[in-house]
């Protein structure tokens, strides 16, 4: 059987001279097809939303109304979760989730997915929590540190509260980049042992005998595979969005913080 | 006992901490069919929560597949 850990693997396409950044060591520039995957990700969302408004009619048509129902969709659930103030948060949380979109479906159609890669998830999990500490710091200072001090717990109570609160702030961007990882990758991995199935069965059917068997197992499995593909799609759009949801969320912790709307 | 094999055994083992996110996420489901059954007004507006409460299930079960995996390949 194909190991199923091939499709991850990453290779350099172009190879670039390496850059040596002081204080921090050797970086590989090379242009890898991690890179070609987030680079046709994004390259793929400037041309439809660049399409999309071309030509804007107050009557839309199909396209328009693909991205207008996108820009929507995104700008009620951060005006829902936030409130009126989360409008300023749109242009970041619209943006991550579009290039989670992008990167989860081209990988459903092209042999690699750039967010099955830890270092991508991690980076944009890194960006969310970044952007929510200098959110958080930039509006309420020192008041900051409210967020781990629940209101209204006894005083006792806190001793205990306090330090659970703090272990989950941190473990939030650990989470947030091991779920968009873990999904991705589990999914593929899944798709790619029942494919598998199919090729080992088919090759047993081709040995004639009591291994023409191997038939039906094989349409069964090919059968799966095709359920997973469509399994996979939803967990594509699903994983887009709960990225936006939980960054609107964890924005909303530090944008509303102390009082609630 | 080889060591291969307790490293294959342990992986296995790891990942027994899915089934606690898979009971996990099927009671939020099941609650959340419950109430949209008994008031299907309500059920559109609780969408995000839904997928919000799963997606915080199931992060759980994906650190027990990510330990399984460090098993696996360290």
């Amino acid at each position: 059987m194909a190991d199923p850990m091939h499709q991850f693997e990453i290779h350099k396409i172009v190879d670039l001279p390496d850059f040596t950044l002081p204080g921090v060591g050797t970086i590989d520039m090379a242009f890898t097809n991690s890179t070609l995957a987030m680079t046709l990700a994004a390259g793929l969302i400037i041309a439809f939303m660049a399409a999309v408004t071309a030509k804007p009619q107050v009557v839309p048509g199909r396209l328009q109304v693909i991205g207008e129902g996108a820009f929507n969709y995104i700008d009620n659930l951060v005006v829902g979760i936030i409130g009126h103030e989360g409008r300023k948060f749109f242009p970041f949380v619209f943006s991550i989730f579009l290039f989670i979109l992008a990167m989860n479906v081209l990988g459903l159609f092209l042999v690699f997915t750039a967010t099955s890669q830890l270092a991508v998830t991690a980076t944009l999990a890194a960006l969310t929590i970044l952007l929510v500490l200098i959110v958080g710091f930039a509006r309420n200072g020192l008041g900051f540190f409210k967020l781990f001090v629940p209101s209204g717990v006894p005083w006792y109570m806190l001793i205990l509260v306090t330090p659970i609160e703090v272990i989950s702030f941190l473990l939030r961007p650990v989470t947030l980049a091991l779920r968009l990882f873990g999904n991705m990758l589990g999914g593929h991995v899944a798709m790619k042992v029942f494919a598998g199935f199919v090729v080992s069965l088919g090759a047993l059917a081709a040995g004639g005998g009591l291994g023409l068997l191997g038939i039906p197992g094989a349409a069964l499995a090919l059968g799966g595979v095709v359920a997973l593909t469509a399994l996979e799609f939803l967990v594509a759009f699903l994983q887009a969005f709960v990225f936006a949801v939980l960054a609107c969320v964890y924005l909303n912790d530090v944008v509303n913080l102390g009082h609630h709307h | 006992m080889d060591a291969e094999a307790a490293k294959f055994i342990g992986a296995g083992l790891a990942t027994l901490g899915m089934i606690g996110a898979g009971v996990g996420v099927g009671v939020i489901f099941s609650g959340f069919l419950q109430g949209a059954t008994r008031n299907p007004s309500a059920a559109g507006g609780q969408f995000t929560n839904l997928i919000l409460g799963a997606a915080l299930t199931e992060a759980l079960g994906i650190l027990a597949f990510v330990l399984g995996l460090l098993i696996l390949f360290s």
